[in-house]
């Protein structure tokens, strides 16, 4: 009876609008789904690093490298922050990272495409990042507090990475033939997959019924896909480059554009471990984490000396 | 520790739920729970908090403003972090 009351008044709590923090009752599931949300959020911008930090030594000129690493370090803290706000919900960073390195958890598979030219910084950073945006926007929203700041915080510095990726391929298109053809092959390769970034169709989606209802999630996958096929439809006719959608059409009447069926058995193989670099992604992370433990090591015996000259 | 030097805790305020705990003073008290209370009764007199933190000012290890140079540069030097410094044509600047 005590378990329905506390499930009636935090249903009530979410209905009006007020925001649960870490030390509020919640429900099994609730925590259940936020951890899971959330880490796979904070584990997208980890192994979200190791595509464009591929291309950070052969950057065209240094200014180009120091804008592509200084992304690279956005993402970096950005997992930072989600793995703390996971933290609040009572699961620990090793718990996550062992769940990201044995595949129990998930990670966008967007990252699991290889980044074969130049150009694929650019498309990333218009592209992907500006899908994460349009779902980050709406996760301001959530009904998760420290989540909710998190995503505030995030937003704020992700726009930079929009607009360096859009530049870079505006450069492109306005340059060389041969820059302009790959800027095109970029964008043919990543357009499709950002559109997957938004996850199956709202029928098809697993999490998405309780999600709404907890407002862990505001708009639904599909709503907020359309949001991006219709923001960057005028893009890509800014850079003068074919639209990779050929079903892409204006629907006056619904005042958006409708447009072909995404590809949703590559989706689901990506997805299920059988992409480009799903491997490659995952044991460069094992492997980095593994090189890296003498730091962490030397850090803990530092710590120990510290204590062991104050006693 | 006396009865007339307690120990100083600071106080942090959240004024609204969804927002984050701000820092808004400091008071004397025995413990965590006296502070808490003292917190409520000095610092919410007129509905400014929803939620209290409070933590033993012992515990809060600051940064020196003095050194504001060494600490935090180089940061200045790096405008392309920042949006504003990407000129995109006003077609499609609204990014």
């Amino acid at each position: 009876m005590v378990e329905i009351d506390q499930q009636q008044k935090f249903q009530n709590k979410i209905d009006a609008e007020i925001k649960i923090e870490p030390k509020d009752w919640m429900p099994e599931a609730y925590r259940k789904n936020l951890i899971r949300q959330i880490s796979q959020h904070a584990h997208s911008e980890v192994i979200g690093m190791q595509p464009e930090g591929n291309w950070i030594t052969r950057a065209p000129s240094l200014r180009r490298k120091a804008i592509l690493l200084a992304k690279v370090q956005d993402e970096g803290g950005h997992g930072l922050y989600l793995y703390s706000t996971a933290e609040t919900l009572g699961i620990t960073r090793e718990e996550m990272i062992n769940a990201l390195q044995d595949g129990s958890a998930r990670y966008a598979s967007i990252f699991n495409y290889p980044t074969q030219t130049w150009a694929d910084v650019g498309a990333i950073g218009w592209l992907v990042d500006g899908a994460a945006i349009v779902n980050q926007i709406s996760l301001q929203r959530t009904s998760y507090g420290p989540y909710s700041r998190s995503m505030v915080r995030i937003c704020k510095e992700e726009s930079f990475h929009q607009r360096q990726g859009y530049e870079l391929m505006l450069t492109l298109s306005r340059g060389s033939e041969a820059q302009k053809a790959m800027a095109q092959d970029s964008l043919n390769r990543f357009y499709w997959p950002s559109l997957m970034m938004f996850g199956p169709h709202d029928t098809e989606s697993a999490h998405s019924a309780s999600s709404m209802k907890w407002k862990v999630k505001r708009e639904t996958n599909d709503d907020l896909r359309q949001k991006f096929i219709d923001q960057t439809a005028p893009q890509i006719e800014f850079l003068g480059l074919q639209h990779p959608d050929k079903d892409l059409k204006w629907n006056d009447e619904k005042g958006q554009f409708d447009s072909g069926e995404i590809n949703w058995d590559e989706f689901w193989r990506v997805i299920n471990g059988d992409g480009h670099c799903n491997r490659q992604r995952v044991q460069h992370h094992i492997n980095a984490h593994k090189e890296g433990a003498w730091v962490r090591e030397a850090m803990a015996s530092y710590q120990q000396k510290k204590k062991s000259k104050a006693a | 520790m006396s009865a007339e030097n307690l120990q100083l805790f600071e106080i942090f305020l959240r004024s609204r739920r969804g927002l984050d705990h701000k820092h808004v003073g400091s008071l004397h008290a025995e413990d965590h729970e006296q502070a808490l209370e003292y917190a409520r009764d000095v610092y919410t007199r007129r509905s400014e908090g929803v939620s209290i933190w409070v933590v033993k000012s012992d515990d809060i290890c600051a940064s020196q403003e003095d050194d504001s140079e060494s600490f935090y540069d180089p940061s200045n030097d790096k405008p392309y972090r920042l949006a504003t410094y990407y000129q995109l044509p006003d077609e499609v600047n609204n990014m």
